[in-house]
């Protein structure tokens, strides 16, 4: 679960500073789903990436507790125990889909395995178990150039889950799909939600995929505000 | 992973992997080629000066030509050959007349021989010898005998018909009253037969008789360069005449690199050289031997201070003495080569970290989502180095066959350079046969028609060595060492551009 207290993002442009994330307080138990709205540069993904570890906040603190890691205070760990905690506990799905492109798509599920070891075998073996599950067993070998948006969007699902982590981080992730593949899509997340218990937190302009959500976020000008 | 990886980066990103390697290729391609070619000219200075020198001679010791020249001492003083009136042989109406001179040669000073003891007390000096270098020259020449009739003025007696005073002469070369001059000169080297181990002939190869012996000391016996006896039709058991005096001929020798010439056409013991050329004790080279290469700078000190007047050079000192094509090609590898490889070899370096770091600038994206996931810098860092490290492996082998391909078309052209060494040892060719003797109807009274003389060629020690790039291991190892500094160099700057980047750019909207 995560418990953010009073958290501040302030952003240093020169002489211009960006307050990002303003006295943010929230705590959001394991196993939830939760979308985060709001206007355009109200601070959805800045919110995000201090819950994903991939920032650390200006002040307050973020606090995250697992099964297997405990607590972990995210906003004053080193860069590489948050890269440790990212590589274990935290799945990101992106609204570019961020696959790399001369890997194939089992190539690219393999990468969210690489910084945990384990032998190459096993690694095939979890990341074509993976692409099974988003429906994309026939398309191991494809290249992300050889995939539609909904299908490079289940790869980037399949690498995000592939690792079993905790915390599943969505930004935007139906952004880049048309309407019928945001609902395959969204159907796809749900369902793998509900099956593996994770915390799943996603970043939307579309109240199509907030009305899903058990919880709704809305942050702008960087205050979070709670939707009933 | 990480093989995998590399190997779809190298492979999906062609165009940039090529560029990079081509400029790798290009430069490590030419690397190997100056490299390879400077040492063959590198080899074939050291054979040149080898084949003049001797083997193992590390320092020379000379003596400059004090700057004003006394006149008649031989040095640079122009060549006098007086004939009295009862020199030459007449007959048959031609007056045959010749005369050796045996001097020091040109541009050559003697000095004590006492010197060589003063270089054999220094230091580390393992061993020395002397050498006298003379020049052996033969005005020789035929002319008609001048007699009473021919020399009388046509109208001092009465010749009523006006006949006899035109009567066209005769005798000399060309039986018409012609004349005929020739100037033949060759060098003649004295050295001590006991101290061969160093010096002149210790480099030589001998292809017929045997070579002067320590018992050879005040013997009339010569060894000739072999090229100069085939020029001047002599051979062992022959005779060669050197100041008049008759040498018999026990050997003959040829340098060891084939097509070079020899230090001197004729080679005789040091004691005859000094008498028949009236230099008692006196020698013009002293060639040095070091104990250890370590050494030949402190040797060279000290024989500076020990004979002051002396002009004491190294082989490096020498190197530069080589002229001809061969030098030219030296300065223009050691110049034009070195610069030119390390300009291409620069660019293609920095063609490499550019490439690089546009490539991870490019990948921003992808790198910042391979740190979101959970990807160490460490991780990263080898990913972007090994591709580098690779494309300059690439570059690197791609390299190496172009520039062993390149020296094999040196080795098939063969290109021929000339080379002299012109210092103190500077060989005279024969003087060319005689010329002239056309003056066939000479004028009334004195008779002697046109005369000429034959030029008399003189020509450095000319040898023509095939240029030979050869491959050693060390070129190969360099040409790698290079391939991969230049891949780890842009891998290590790519590197450390992409560990910068922060995770966050992950999530960064689609530029
Ligand atoms: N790296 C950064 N440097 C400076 N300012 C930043 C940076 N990242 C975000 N900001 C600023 O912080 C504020 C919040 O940005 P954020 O990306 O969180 O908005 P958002 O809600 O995700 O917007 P969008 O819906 O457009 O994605 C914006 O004003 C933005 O300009
Ligand atoms: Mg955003």
């Amino acid at each position: 679960m995560y418990q953010l207290t009073n958290v501040t993002k302030k952003y240093d442009q020169g002489k211009r500073s960006v307050t990002a994330l303003q006295d943010v307080t929230v705590s959001i138990p394991d196993g939830q789903m939760v979308a985060i709205q709001g206007p355009t540069g109200g601070g959805k993904s800045t919110l995000l990436q201090m819950l994903g570890a991939l920032d650390r906040p200006s002040s307050g603190s973020v606090l995250l507790e697992t099964e297997h890691l405990g607590s972990s205070n995210l906003s004053s760990l080193g860069d590489s125990q948050l890269g440790r905690i990212r590589a274990t506990e935290i799945g990101f799905v992106f609204q570019g889909f961020n696959l790399i492109p001369t890997l194939t798509a089992q190539e690219n599920v393999e990468t969210a395995l690489a910084p945990l070891g384990g032998t190459n075998a096993a690694r095939r073996e979890r990341s074509a178990a993976a692409l099974e599950a988003v429906g994309l067993g026939d398309r191991l070998g494809h290249l992300p150039a050889e995939l539609s948006g909904g299908q490079q969007q289940r790869v980037a699902i399949a690498r995000a889950l592939v690792k079993d982590p905790t915390v599943l981080l969505a930004d935007e992730p139906t952004g880049n799909l048309d309407e019928e593949t945001r609902d395959e899509i969204m159907d796809l997340l749900e369902g793998l939600w509900r099956a593996q218990g994770l915390t799943l937190i996603v970043v939307t302009h579309d109240s199509a995929v907030a009305r899903r959500a058990q919880r709704r976020l809305h942050i702008k000008a960087g205050r979070l505000t709670e939707l009933a | 992973m990480f093989y995998t990886y590399l190997r779809r980066e190298l492979a999906g990103r062609r165009k940039q992997t090529a560029i990079v390697a081509i400029g790798m290729a290009l430069a490590i391609a030419l690397v190997i080629i100056v490299n390879s070619v400077s040492s063959g000219v590198q080899l074939a200075q050291a054979s040149v000066l080898e084949s003049v020198y001797g083997v193992g001679t590390d320092i020379t010791v000379s003596q400059a030509p004090a700057a004003a020249a006394t006149p008649g001492t031989g040095n640079g003083a122009p060549q006098r050959f007086d004939f009295g009136s009862a020199d030459g042989a007449a007959a048959d109406g031609t007056t045959t007349i010749s005369r050796s001179r045996l001097t020091a040669e040109r541009g050559t000073e003697t000095f004590a021989s006492t010197g060589l003891d003063s270089v054999r007390a220094v230091p580390n000096v393992s061993a020395a010898a002397a050498t006298l270098l003379l020049s052996n020259s033969t005005f020789s020449g035929a002319l008609p005998t001048r007699s009473q009739g021919a020399t009388r003025p046509s109208t001092g007696q009465g010749a009523p018909s006006g006949q006899s005073a035109e009567t066209p002469p005769t005798g000399g070369p060309d039986g018409a009253g012609g004349s005929s001059f020739s100037v033949d000169s060759f060098t003649v080297l004295g050295l001590n037969p006991a101290d061969a181990a160093v010096g002149p002939l210790s480099a030589v190869t001998l292809t017929a008789g045997r070579s002067l012996a320590s018992t050879d000391a005040g013997a009339n016996v010569a060894v000739l360069d072999a090229s100069y006896a085939t020029t001047a039709s002599l051979a062992v058991g022959g005779t060669v005449v050197i100041a008049g005096t008759d040498f018999s001929i026990v050997g003959l020798v040829s340098a060891a690199t084939a097509d070079s010439a020899t230090a001197a056409n004729v080679y005789i013991p040091l004691d005859v050289a000094q008498s028949l050329a009236a230099l008692p004790g006196q020698v013009s080279n002293i060639y040095v031997q070091a104990a250890s290469s370590t050494d030949i700078n402190q040797v060279q000190a000290d024989i500076r201070t020990a004979l002051p007047a002396a002009t004491v050079k190294t082989q490096a000192d020498l190197a530069s003495s080589v002229s001809g094509s061969l030098a030219s090609a030296s300065s223009l590898v050691s110049n034009l080569g070195l610069w030119l490889s390390l300009i291409v070899l620069a660019a293609a370096f920095l063609i490499a970290i550019l490439f690089t770091i546009s490539g991870v600038t490019r990948r921003t994206r992808e790198f910042g989502t391979l740190k979101a996931i959970g990807w160490s810098n460490g991780r990263i860092v080898r990913q972007v180095g090994g591709e580098s490290l690779v494309q300059g492996l690439i570059g690197g082998v791609v390299g190496i066959a172009v520039g062993l391909a390149g020296i094999l078309v040196i080795n098939i052209i063969a290109p021929t350079l000339t080379a002299g060494a012109s210092t103190a040892v500077q060989a005279v060719g024969r003087g060319a046969g005689a010329a002239g003797g056309a003056g066939g109807a000479g004028g009334a009274g004195f008779g002697p028609g046109g005369g000429g003389f034959g030029a008399a060629t003189q020509a450095a020690t000319q040898s023509n060595i095939v240029l030979t790039a050869p491959v050693t291991v060390s070129v190969i190892l360099i040409a790698v060492g290079l391939a991969v500094l230049g891949g780890l160099l842009a891998g290590v700057i790519g590197g450390w551009r992409a560990s910068r980047l922060r995770p966050a750019e992950a999530l960064r909207s689609i530029a």
